[in-house]
Formats: C-alpha cells, structure tokens, sequence
C-alpha cells in the first residue's frame, strides 16, 4: 500500500474540524450508468434549466474548454482552443508522470475522513491546464453533477495556471431536480504560477438533504492573481468549506469572494483564509451571507508571516429571519512587525428607516427589500454567464419577498 | 392640495402632535419653524405615513382623497414628496439605482449633467457624502420623483454658503418660482431653523410649532424676525 493509501486509511474515521459530521455510511457509492455525451443530447429540458441557474450552458461554443461529470461518469471533456487542456485527473495523472506529485500536497490527505475517502475511494475529478503564457480569454466550464438519489461523490481536481498564463474557470455544482439527498466531496488543488492569473467562480445548486464538503487548497506564486467567486443561492443541507490560499511568492495576490443564502434547515460554515508568505502579497476576503431561516457560520482568517504585506478581511451578513442565525468569526493573525491586516464584520437585519426611505420614493415593500437585499449581496464578479445572473437577479427578488 | 384636520400622533405611546390642523393650497408653500422636538420631523414623518408614528386621531386629505391610511409607497405614488434631513445610508444601493426607482420610466439624466452629480451616481447612497451632497442629493430624486407636494425638512442645514445657494435654486424649481404665482401647481411644506431658504424661496405662510400643536401663523419672514426678537416661548404664548 502507498504511503499516501496509508495515511488516508488513517484518516478514515477523522472528523472535519468544523461542520456537522456525516455518516458517510448513509449514502450509496453505486452512481448511474451514464454514457459518453459528446453533443450535450442525453439531458432533459428540466436538467438543462437547472444546469443554466448553475452557470452551466451545456454548450462547447464560448467557452475554452468543457467538462461535466455525472456521479461517477465523465459525460463530456473537451478542450476548445490552444494553450488548454482538459481532461479526467484519472487520464492526466496516466498521461503526466508530473500530476500525482501535484496532488495531496495542497490538501492533507487525512485532513479529515473526507479527504480519506477521495483517495481511498476515488471517482474522477477534472485536470484543467492553462500552458505557460496561454491568455485563455473564453472561460472553462465544469461541472460536477449529482444525478442519482443518495449517492456519494468523491472528486479530485487538479488546476494548473503556468508562468504568465489567464484562465477563468467557471464550476457550476449541482444536483438533478429530482435527487433529495447526497453528498459531494470535491478535493481542489490549484497551482498558480509566476505572473498566471486564475480566475475561479464556483456555483452551487444542490438539493435539499444534499451535504457538500469542498476541501481547496490554492498556492499562488510571485506576481499571481488568484480570484474566487463562490456563490450559494439555493436550499442545501450542509456546507462545510474552509479554502487556504498560500501567497508564496512577491506581489501574489489572492481575493476571495462569497455570496451565500441561509434557507431555512441550511447548516453553511464557510470560510476563507490566506497565509501572506512574501511580502508585498495582498489579500481580501469578502463575505455577504443572508440568512432566512438557516445558520451561517463565516470564518475568516489572515495570516501575516513577513512584513510588508496588506490583507483585509469581510464579513457582513443580514438575518431576514427571525430563527436565521450568522455567526462571524474573522481572525487575523500577525507573526511580524510591518503587517497591514484590517477586519470588518457586521451582522444585523435591514434597518426599517432603510426600507421606509425607499419606500418614499414609491417602492413598495417588497421591492423596497429586495433593492436592499440585492445592495447587499452586490460585489464585482465579472464574466458571469447572463443565465446565472439572471437566476442571481430572481433568487434575490425572491428572497425580498414577504419579509 | 393638502388638508390635515386634527391630527393627533403618537410615538411608542407618547403623544408628538396634538390636534394639527393644516391647509395648503396648490402652488403654495408654507414654512414651519419650532424650536428641536416640537414635533416639525414627525409632522412630516407622519404626512409620509412611516411606521413608527401613529395616527391616534385625525386624517390626512390629499388632493382630495384620504391617505390617512395609505402605505408610504401609494403617498409617493400619488405625489407627496419628502427630502430627508438625515437620510439612511443604505450599503451596496447605488445613487443611480434610487434615482432610477424615482424616475420609473422618465428620463432624468439631464438632470444628472445639469446640476454636476454624474460623479455621484455610482457611490453607494449617503455613504461618506458630506452635508452638500446630501441635501443635493435629496433634492435630485425629488426632482426627478416629481411630487406634487415636497415636504423638506431643514433643507439647508449642514450646508456650505456656496451650496446653499445651489439648494436654493433647487428647491425654487422644484416649487416652480420662475412661474407666475397663478401658474404654480407644485406645493410645499418645509420645516427650517435658520431661515436662509427665504432668500430663495417666496414662502406663503409660515406657522410656529411648539409641543406638538401649531401655537402661531403668518408671514414667514414677520414670524422669522418676532422669533429671533423674543425666542420661541414669547411666540408660543402669542397664538395669534
């Protein structure tokens, strides 16, 4: 047995240190028996409108590359333009004797019986290469999609943006309209090299019972931008979610943004945290949560290590719900002298004079809130598809509604 | 255009005003002066309909119909107006975006040009405005809300000499005052402490508000100058 198959036999039992435990023995490892689906044909109209709300377009035009996984499944990979590649990790890691290296070493292997539990028992997962210099201006699409009731995924991702490279990857997670239950375990490790630039929206759109443990890590070398978007809108059982960027080399920069809805039932514990290792790196972490009913829990934390590097950290959330609960828990942590770290955190419910002062200019309650509401979760993600803004407008009008 | 009869108010059980009665005439505009907490905002406030201040007695007749118990937002719709004095911040909600729900689907974008708040149009509404840009910007959605009645409370506090002249101006177009006086439709009710929107504005009548009832009427300026004279209690005493 590999001594990485050891470690994670270790961690077999190991609960995550944050979150609610599951038992993953609930859930069924036997995923459909999709097929290869090279035109996008084998999906229904209502799993191509869900999918759409999830920012995925099922489509190859517009977009550099292309990746969907079904359960177990690779159902479409392809990769649309030069200075792209896309494939399963399984295939990249028999085509690159380079891959396995890169792998579990962003993320601890036995981090937590998550982790384990990819390693030991391993689906597929998406390697996504930009090649040195490629200014990849179409995004990439993935997605990750539950489509059988009950079933347990376990995915690895690998993403590699080489020396001086741009990819703006889209990955729209998302279950089939008609699965209740699952569970999904992404392990995401991303490589940023010198002067790359990597883009990374990621959207949820899970089920009701659905328990979803992403577990990223991110380096980011000298002069690197690394920018994430995470946006959760709809019902979900559980989120459990802890991202580390390490800034590691000069002027790297790391900005990581979420937007997250608590509904009613919803267990979100999720947080961002960047360890500032060369100086001159900066960072922010900008958290908008909205609880209607569900718990929230942003964490947030910054670890300053050499001097002269800036970060700033966010967190702000809204209770529209008398039983919501949001919990902010920003930590910011200087190991030296010539450190410039700031917070801000915020939690509160809309203020009535906010409501009455749009209200006199001839908005009526509801759209009084939701102008608010939708202030509220404004921050700047560029290069949305217009069906997921379009879904992020209408979530929101609907999340102002008979408040 | 608008008709108070009686109107008594309560805030979390304490009574604010006490009996107000009140007539305004289209094209006219009445001032109001009373010294701090003698009920000027919530008189406004209440006009407005907000949620905190409650009608224990009276109505409130608009244009001939009783709003009394209307919602802020059909007030609005039917034409009343108010510039806040210390308007809420209201994080992530752009300029542009109040301005758009003023307008509904006129075009106010001259309006934006003419008067210098293109620069202001994408900040975050009242967020780090100073006192100027605050009072402007109250007036620019109710130039570009178009009330019929523009109830202003202390337009001109918390401005700068040059800006007040600009506030001026504002509030004399928003009143029509470049129309001959038989010509005005628009009316007004604004509340002020120094007077100085006299300059711009020709009021018609000015009232004295003192705990929470109208204790004095007349002409603005006549009131102005007797309040500085002999203080707001001699006024009070005075119930002409």
């Amino acid at each position: 047995m590999s001594e990485m198959k050891q470690r994670a036999e270790h961690g077999r039992k190991k609960k995550a240190a944050f979150g609610p435990d599951v038992n993953l023995a609930e859930f069924s490892r036997q995923g459909g028996a999709w097929e290869y689906d090279p035109d996008y044909r084998r999906f229904s109209p209502e799993e191509r409108s869900r999918l759409l709300t999830t920012g995925i377009e099922l489509s190859d035009e517009d977009h550099a590359g292309t990746f969907l996984q079904a359960d177990k499944t690779i159902v479409h990979c392809r990769a649309q333009q030069p200075g792209v590649e896309v494939l399963p990790i399984t295939e990249a890691v028999r085509r690159y004797d380079w891959v396995a290296d890169h792998l579990w070493r962003l993320v601890a292997v036995d981090a937590d019986k998550y982790t384990a539990s990819t390693e030991l028992d391993l689906d597929n997962g998406y390697f996504i290469r930009a090649l040195p210099g490629a200014k990849i201006e179409q995004p990439v699409e993935s997605c990750l999609y539950l489509r059988t009731d009950r079933f347990a995924q376990h995915v690895h991702n690998l993403v590699v943006v080489e020396e001086g490279a741009e990819l703006h990857l889209i990955t729209g997670c998302a279950t089939h309209p008609g699965v209740v239950s699952g569970l999904h375990i992404g392990v995401s490790e991303f490589y940023v090299r010198q002067g790359g630039q990597l883009t990374f929206t990621m959207v949820h759109n899970w089920g009701k019972q659905v328990h979803v443990r992403p577990r990223t890590g991110v380096l980011v070398e000298e002069g690197g931008h690394y920018i994430s978007n995470y946006i959760l809108l709809r019902p979900v059982k559980s989120v459990q979610m802890y991202p580390t960027v390490t800034l590691n080399g000069p002027d790297a920069v790391a900005r990581m943004q979420s937007i997250l809805i608590a509904h009613p039932g919803c267990e979100l514990d999720v947080g961002g945290r960047v360890i500032l290792k060369a100086p001159r790196t900066r960072a922010e972490v900008i958290a908008r949560t909205i609880t209607t009913g569900g718990t929230s829990i942003a964490r947030g934390h910054l670890v300053g290590l050499v001097p002269e590097i800036k970060a700033h950290l966010e967190c702000r959330g809204l209770i529209l719900d008398p039983k919501g609960v949001i919990v902010a828990i920003p930590e910011l942590e200087g190991r030296v002298a010539g450190v410039d770290m700031s917070h801000e955190a915020a939690v509160g419910k809309i203020a009535a004079e906010e409501v009455e002062y749009l209200m006199a200019r001839g908005l009526d309650e509801d759209e009084a809130v939701s102008t608010i509401v939708r202030g509220f979760l404004k921050v700047k993600i560029e290069g949305l598809p217009p069906a997921l803004e379009e879904e992020m407008e209408r979530v929101i009008q609907e999340t102002g509604k008979g408040l | 255009m608008l008709k108070i009869e009686d109107l008594w108010v309560t805030i979390n059980g304490k009574e604010i005003l006490k009996g107000i009665d009140l007539h305004i005439p289209p094209g006219e505009a009445h001032v109001l002066f009373g010294k701090n907490g003698s009920g000027k905002s919530s008189l406004l406030m209440a006009i407005m309909g907000f949620s905190q201040y409650t009608l224990r007695q009276g109505k409130i007749i608009f244009l001939g119909q009783d709003i009394t118990n209307l919602p802020t937002y059909e007030r609005a719709r039917l034409g009343l107006g108010l510039a806040f004095q210390r308007p809420p911040t209201i994080r992530g909600v752009r300029t542009r975006d109040i301005l758009a729900a003023c307008a509904g689907k006129r075009p106010y974008q001259d309006l934006v040009e003419q008067y210098g708040f293109a620069p202001f149009l994408d900040r975050e509404i009242n967020y780090g405005f100073s006192g100027g840009e605050i009072k402007r910007t109250e007036l620019l959605q109710l130039m570009v809300q178009n009330p019929k009645m523009m109830l202003l409370d202390e337009p001109e506090s918390g401005v700068d000499m040059e800006n007040l002249q600009v506030v001026g101006e504002i509030i004399g177009r928003l009143l029509q005052k470049d129309r001959r006086r038989q010509h005005r439709e628009k009316s007004g009710l604004i509340i002020t402490h120094t007077g100085f929107i006299l300059d711009y504005i020709n009021a018609d009548r000015g009232y004295i508000l003192g705990e929470g009832r109208l204790c004095c009427q007349g002409n603005p300026r006549e009131l102005l100058h007797d309040i500085k004279s002999y203080g707001y209690e001699e006024c009070a005493k005075c119930r002409r």
